[in-house]
């Protein structure tokens, strides 16, 4: 791929961000799902590197996900975003697998070189995160089930609960925060 | 739970409500009041202040405190920022000991040798000691919350810049109210006070600042 196309991702990814933080929910989806291969072909390159099994990358992926998430009121949009997300992706990662009682030196060039080739590594399933869903208390459970299992949107599952959208909108900012908690202590 | 799942939910999460860059700016400004206010109704300036502004001891305090309060600022708000360079912005943290180093030399020569220790040892140690350390807390708070918006590599050492600047705006406070001016005293007991605080801000930055 040239360079061409490798810049106009990056502003692509820029400008998806721009419009999630605005409040924009598909242009956010839109920059996860473009990401989120790119992660999976880092995660999966460290996790065989130090012998752990393939099915722990996807962990890996979905905990740097929820940091990425989290934290995206780090990145100053005067700033490009690729070297923010390279920064956040090689911190987060040295910390999941120094957790898993790895220690590992991730070069910063290496998160970057991935993030500008294509990714197309695909998904595996992770069942096993369910038991964390369960740790959730209501209504956050059901909100977590109800938008991410049966995709409907927040005004959707405001509707269903009877709950106002901004109830909803806390409760589940609250929800990723503890997902976030979970995984880290999970692998403590 | 699936990637994809977990994606589909942290979209409907988008919008943003808080910004770093806010936060921090929010938080300077209510550092700076609150301390500003308890300062003013707890300590106060020193009485002779009007006589003490013609000193150019007294004023060089101030050089060298604010030197330290911008310095530590300017980091406060880079460090919280993954991918933005510290290196160069940190060194200039070495100015106010610069500063307060080429004093201190000054004063030595300007001072006869017997009037030394009790420049330097002064009046107001133990005031320094305790003041600084009280006037930093509010500060060090407002800086640490706000720092939670952030992603700060090294948490410990977020916490200890906060640290820095919250002791460099308390520090300007108390040189107003202290009367105490030699460089020597500064030199001495200045860095005492701020490495409590420092140190304190990197144990709480350890705690509230992982992610």
């Amino acid at each position: 791929m040239g360079l061409m196309t490798n810049v106009e991702r990056e502003e692509e990814w820029d400008r998806w961000m721009r419009a999630a933080i605005a409040g924009d929910n598909r242009a956010y989806h839109r920059f996860l799902t473009a990401l989120t291969p790119h992660l999976r072909t880092i995660a999966r390159r460290r996790c065989s590197q130090l012998g752990l099994p393939p099915s722990e990358a996807e962990d890996v992926v979905q905990e740097v996900l929820l940091a990425i998430h989290l934290k995206r009121s780090s990145w100053d949009p005067a700033r490009p975003l690729r070297p923010w997300i390279s920064a956040i992706v090689r911190n987060k990662l040295v910390d999941i697998l120094r957790r898993r009682g790895r220690h590992i030196d991730v070069p910063l060039e290496d998160v970057v070189a991935v993030l500008e080739s294509e990714g197309r590594a695909d998904s595996t399933d992770r069942i096993d995160v369910e038991h964390i869903l369960s740790r959730l208390g209501d209504p956050q459970r059901t909100i977590v089930h109800s938008i991410s299992i049966e995709g409907t949107s927040v005004r959707e599952t405001a509707a269903r609960l009877k709950m106002t959208e901004v109830a909803v909108r806390v409760s589940l900012h609250r929800a990723l925060k503890s997902l976030a908690t979970f995984y880290r202590s999970e692998n403590a | 739970m699936k990637t994809d799942d977990l994606i589909a939910l942290l979209a409907q999460d988008a919008p943003l409500t808080a910004r770093l860059g806010d936060r921090l700016r929010l938080g300077v400004l209510a550092a700076l009041l609150l301390a500003g206010l308890l300062f003013g109704a707890a300590i106060g300036v020193r009485p002779d202040l009007g006589a003490a502004m013609a000193s150019d001891r007294f004023l060089f305090k101030f050089v060298v405190t604010i030197a330290l309060t911008v310095s530590a600022g300017i980091l406060v708000f880079r460090i919280g920022r993954p991918g933005v360079p510290l290196r160069v912005p940190a060194w200039w943290l070495l100015s106010p000991l610069v500063l307060a180093v080429a004093a201190a030399l000054a004063e030595l020569l300007a001072v006869p040798s017997d009037a030394w220790g009790a420049r330097m040892i002064g009046e107001n140690a133990s005031h320094c000691l305790t003041m600084i350390p009280l006037l930093s807390i509010v500060p060090l708070a407002c800086l640490l919350h706000a720092l939670r918006y952030g992603a700060p590599e090294r948490p410990g050492l977020a916490g200890a810049v906060a640290g820095l600047f919250a002791s460099g705006i308390a520090a300007t406070l108390y040189a107003s109210s202290c009367t105490d001016d030699s460089p020597l005293f500064i030199l001495l007991w200045y860095p005492m006070a701020i490495a409590l605080v420092t140190v304190a801000g990197w144990l709480a930055g350890r705690r509230l600042l992982q992610w």
